[in-house]
């Protein structure tokens, strides 16, 4: 069975206004097709109202290993979250 | 249940990394795909969600089976979207299996010579419309019971499958419920067969569960890596105390007359099925393994120049593409 049909996975806007969601994968042999099944195999309960498909090995993704580098340096950070600054509360809203 | 008897995997990790991953898994961390993991976790996992993506597909075979000759053209309907949905679980359960490092199409080869198994109780036939009713209801009711806490599993793909699944299954046995009661409350004859029904199904029902507690030997390792959750028999109880009160509320007789509330342990009692029954099933000897199996391998080859006919058309639509730009 050497003639699988390549996988895609799927992202779904589920509403008007909403980002589009990874949902899952299937088969299909072409990004058509793949929209086609999409719509068959995740949206059977008006779960979206728009769909994107991509060839999976086209996507690249970070590695769990690089988890350190990759996000650590933000951890200290913590002048970029609002709640790191006293505001008098005469001053109001800010 | 649906995977019944999937033999834990031993492992031949690295201790300190095998610890680690358990700490993960005792905080309630998922485990991704890309994430290390024990051999054993691994090939158990592709096993298990294996079994039960097969399941899924294999049991639309005897709903399926009734389709074109439903009552009304609303219960077909129904129960066409009821067998539409069976198939998007084994997709949705196909892929998560993917994620592991093995390919749908080597999945479904070992379920067509099979090497992969599914759940013993497709392999009973569905002989009339009350058996629709009973397999929606009783079937799919204890796939639930199953199902419900695997939403919690420690694989992140198969418990956001289990979690797309769960969120469609009590419609399923909403319907079958739906199609039994009205054959219960119907015409003595109508109501002789839903009985009728229930009586064949009923032990098959619990055996999806699989064997006793005291007879299943592959649990611990499966319950420490969370891909298993309860044990056979603690889902068995909770699936007879919650249907023997449906049943009586159809004002059915119950199909095992050793069942009776036990006031000390706050249980329905009842009698095991016939597990030498159970395990010639899983060996291939119930009533319909040799149609099941040949059913999808006709599927497959009957299928193949349709596979093969949309790929070479989309390859030469992106050379097409290609040599445009
Ligand atoms: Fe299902
Ligand atoms: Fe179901």
């Amino acid at each position: 069975m050497k003639n699988e049909w390549p996988l895609w996975e799927i992202f779904i806007r589920g509403q008007h206004g909403m980002s589009h969601r990874h949902v899952g994968s299937l088969h299909a042999p072409d990004a058509e097709m793949a929209i086609k099944n999409a719509r068959d195999v995740y949206t059977r309960r008006n779960e979206g109202v728009s769909i994107w498909v991509v060839e999976a090995n086209h996507i690249a993704a970070s590695s769990p290993s690089d988890k350190g580098p990759l996000y650590e340096p933000s951890e200290s950070k913590v002048y970029r979250h609002p709640t790191f600054f006293d505001i008098p509360e005469e001053v109001g809203a800010m | 249940m649906y995977a019944q008897m999937v033999q834990s995997e031993a492992t031949q990790d690295d201790p300190e990394k095998l610890a680690a991953f358990q700490a993960r898994i005792d905080a309630g961390e998922k485990i991704e795909p890309k994430d290390w993991m024990p051999e054993g976790y691994r090939k158990t996992l592709i096993r298990q969600i294996g079994q039960h993506a097969h399941s899924e597909i294999v049991g639309q075979l005897p709903e399926g089976n009734w389709i074109t000759r439903a009552p009304t053209l609303e219960r077909k309907a129904i129960l066409l979207a009821k067998v539409q949905d069976e198939a998007g679980h084994g997709l949705y359960l196909y892929c998560a299996a993917e994620t592991m490092g093995v390919s749908r199409d080597e999945l479904t080869e070992m379920l067509l010579d099979g090497r992969m198994k599914y759940s013993s109780i497709f392999n009973y036939p569905t002989l009339n419309w009350a058996d629709i009713g009973a397999v929606g209801w009783l079937v799919d009711g204890a796939a639930i019971m199953n199902q419900v806490p695997l939403q919690r599993t420690s694989f992140g793909p198969y418990s956001r499958a289990m979690i797309r699944i769960c969120k469609e299954e009590s419609f399923h046995a909403r319907q079958g419920f739906d199609a039994i009661r009205k054959m219960a409350e119907g015409t003595p004859a109508q109501k002789k067969m839903a009985q009728d029904a229930v009586n064949r199904l009923w032990f098959p029902a619990l055996m999806m569960f699989g064997p006793s507690d005291k007879d299943s030997v592959h649990s611990a390792q499966s319950m420490a890596w969370k891909i298993k959750i309860n044990t056979n028999d603690e889902l068995r109880q909770k699936f007879v105390d919650q249907t023997v009160p449906q049943i009586e509320f159809l004002g059915l007789d119950l199909p095992d007359p050793t069942i009776k509330w036990n006031e000390e342990r706050g249980h329905y009692d009842y009698s095991d099925p016939d597990w030498s029954e159970f395990f010639e099933v899983i060996k291939g000897n119930g009533p319909c393994n040799v149609d099941r199996l040949a059913a999808r391998n006709k599927a497959w080859d009957d299928g193949a120049w349709v596979r093969d006919g949309l790929l070479a058309h989309a390859k030469k639509k992106a050379a097409r593409q290609h040599a445009a730009e």
